[in-house]
């Protein structure tokens, strides 16, 4: 049987079916645009078009539009389906899983893909990937290359909590002359930094550390947290559809109850 | 008799509020007099034998927010903000009315907010003690509110006497009694009640002048719900996570905490907050030889974290969690409130030797993170 896992993020939607519970059979990924109802029915054209039955397939739904999903069972948030599909992709044992989304950033405990604890950043975006993605594009690269870019810079730290004031610190910082690189750097860190607080006030973090969401391929991002997390941070190319997937295990659990 | 004066833009407010001040004239017009609250530090025993009705003037609303911004700064506590607001544009019957308006030095914010609304109004501030593990702190209290009872006697021409005093704390015992035992209905597993509905009544009853009536209320109420419970009505379904509710007051942001709570799988049972049973369960001995001392140590027994240490909170909430067999517990914060926003350490810390799940949030009026409040919430009820 299959089960499917719909993933409506601020900026992109994921979309992943599990056969039996046990097996990724298919995943795709979309910008989720300026409508969540939009990018539901694009998952939805696209699940038809593929043979995979959206209307009859148990569907549960996840990410902030998930309740613009009209054809799931069920809406479940996105730090449940985050440490299932974590513990779906990365072993099911105690872990922690760092999601840098496009509008929120999260830590969460886990054990046996059950949620111990998580930390959601506050109102403002900043750490996000949506302050990555305002950077990259002051900077005039796509938020990939500046991941890499930042390999090669140092010296540069950007202060401001808010995305817009930190907007506003690395235009300063390209109008005094600063290198790319460098502000590369400063930007990443600045991120990599509020994941590691978030991670500090955790109650326990035990396991293997695994990093989902969109910056899953940036191998820079990786090694910055594990730096500064003083343990390493594990990922994988499918660890973006980490929602999707524990979505589409919650919808099994649901047709299997 | 005097007249008294409605407000210049009376005409544009709702008829509820037309209703507030309606019923507020109506005391002063029948010589009665009212005195602004806000904390439940407040020795309302006092005024009660002084003919004075004390209300609470806690702003629960993001309406008046803007005004208040004028004279404070955006970055401070919303229900300080709220509550200055409603002063300063003649909105809130209560404060428009109030003859006095009595505050204590409990958190920073209220404190000097107290200072600038003394430029309208008539305020007197009672110097609450905080190092709650001092010898004298109860004979430092007493004082104060012995002072306090000469500001009453003076400006209201009257003689607060002993016998007044056991008389109207005998009454605030009742009352105290009543709510506590319709709140620990709650204990029964499904509750009675939604807590949302709980929180709301309770809070309403603080602005009826009239005690006794608000006594026979909360019993009525209290019996048929037992009543209705015993021949089977379950208005709230089984199995949902019991959550327990602490630290700041919510009035103002139920519908984003509470109701999203209890419209996914939740349901409050408890509040230890000073709208639930944090300042209920404590009586004043009323046969006690001297009866100032007794109302003063009463309130000493408040868990509050402006005191320090807040032995009393700690102590409370194992007890509490234990008697409502709660799932969760959610503490609920509004922005900047240091007190209790430091004190999550030790709370959240509690929790974890509990083994109970733990969700701290921060929010304000504002509708502006409805969104990721709503997350956590959800996802809190779902890892229970």
């Amino acid at each position: 049987m299959y089960s499917i896992g719909v993933d409506i993020g601020s900026t992109c939607a994921k979309l992943a079916v599990v056969e039996d519970g046990e097996t990724l059979v298919h995943q795709m990924v979309m910008p989720t645009g300026w409508n969540s109802g939009g990018a539901a029915q694009a998952i939805f054209d696209h699940l038809e078009q593929a043979g995979y039955r959206p209307g009859q397939s148990p569907c549960v739904a996840t990410g902030y539009g998930r309740l613009n999903v009209p054809y799931a069972k069920k809406a479940v948030t996105e730090i449940t389906c985050h440490a299932r599909g974590g513990a779906f992709l990365f072993g099911s044992g105690p872990c922690v899983i760092i999601d840098i989304g496009g509008q929120d950033t999260k830590v969460i405990a886990v054990a046996d893909g059950v949620v111990q604890d998580f930390l959601m950043n506050d109102k403002c975006s900043a750490g996000t990937g949506r302050f990555l993605e305002i950077m990259a594009n002051t900077l005039c690269v796509d938020p990939g290359t500046l991941c890499e870019l930042a390999r090669s810079g140092s010296g540069v730290s950007i202060s401001s909590m808010c995305t817009v004031f930190a907007e506003s610190e690395v235009i300063s910082l390209i109008g005094g002359g600063a290198a790319k690189e460098d502000i590369a750097y400063g930007v990443v860190d600045s991120i990599v930094n509020k994941v590691v607080s978030q991670y500090g006030s955790l109650s326990s973090a035990e396991g293997q550390c695994c990093l989902t969401g969109g910056l899953c391929e940036s191998p820079y991002i990786l090694e910055s947290l594990s730096k500064k997390l003083g343990r390493p941070v594990i990922s994988s190319p499918l660890a973006r559809y980490a929602g999707a997937i524990g979505a589409a295990l919650a919808a099994y659990q649901i047709k299997k109850d | 008799m005097s007249e008294y004066q409605l407000p210049a833009q009376f005409e544009e407010f709702t008829q509820a509020r037309k209703e507030g001040f309606l019923r507020a004239k109506a005391v002063k017009e029948s010589g009665g007099h009212i005195a602004g609250t806000f904390c439940t530090f407040t020795p309302c025993e006092l005024m009660d034998a002084a003919g004075v009705h004390p209300v609470s003037l806690c702003g629960m609303s993001p309406e008046p927010i803007p005004a208040a911004e004028k004279d404070l700064p955006k970055n401070l506590c919303p229900l300080i903000k709220s509550s200055y607001g409603f002063a300063v544009s003649d909105t809130c019957p209560y404060t428009y009315f109030a003859d006095l308006i009595v505050g204590e030095t409990t958190c920073d914010g209220k404190k000097k907010m107290y200072e600038l609304l003394g430029r309208l109004k008539d305020v007197y501030i009672l110097q609450l003690p905080q190092g709650i593990d001092r010898e004298y702190t109860l004979e430092m209290w007493t004082k104060e509110l012995h002072r306090f009872k000469g500001v009453l006697e003076e400006k209201f021409q009257v003689a607060i006497t002993d016998e007044r005093l056991r008389e109207a704390s005998e009454l605030r015992n009742q009352l105290r009694r009543a709510r506590t035992a319709l709140m620990e209905l709650q204990k029964l597993d499904p509750p009675p009640f939604s807590g949302l509905d709980l929180y709301k009544l309770m809070d309403g009853l603080g602005f009826s002048f009239d005690l006794q009536d608000n006594l026979r209320k909360l019993t009525t109420l209290t019996a048929q719900l037992q009543s209705d419970y015993a021949a089977g009505a379950r208005p709230v379904p089984a199995g949902q996570k019991r959550i327990l509710v602490t630290g700041c007051p919510i009035g103002g942001v139920l519908e984003k905490t509470v109701k999203v709570v209890e419209e996914n799988g939740g349901v409050v049972v408890c509040f230890e907050n000073c709208g639930g049973i944090k300042p209920t369960r404590y009586l004043v001995d009323t046969q006690a030889e001297d009866i100032m001392a007794a109302i003063a140590e009463r309130y000493l027994n408040i868990g509050c974290a402006v005191m320090t240490p807040n032995t009393k909170r700690m102590e409370t909430l194992p007890q509490l969690v234990e008697e409502f067999n709660i799932d969760g517990i959610l503490e609920i914060e509004l922005q900047t409130c240091q007190p209790y926003i430091v004190e999550r350490f030790e709370i959240k810390k509690l929790a974890q030797e509990m083994g109970v799940p733990f969700l701290a949030l921060d929010t304000d009026y504002s509708q502006s993170d409805l969104g990721q409040l709503t997350t956590r919430i959800v996802a809190f009820i779902e890892m229970l």
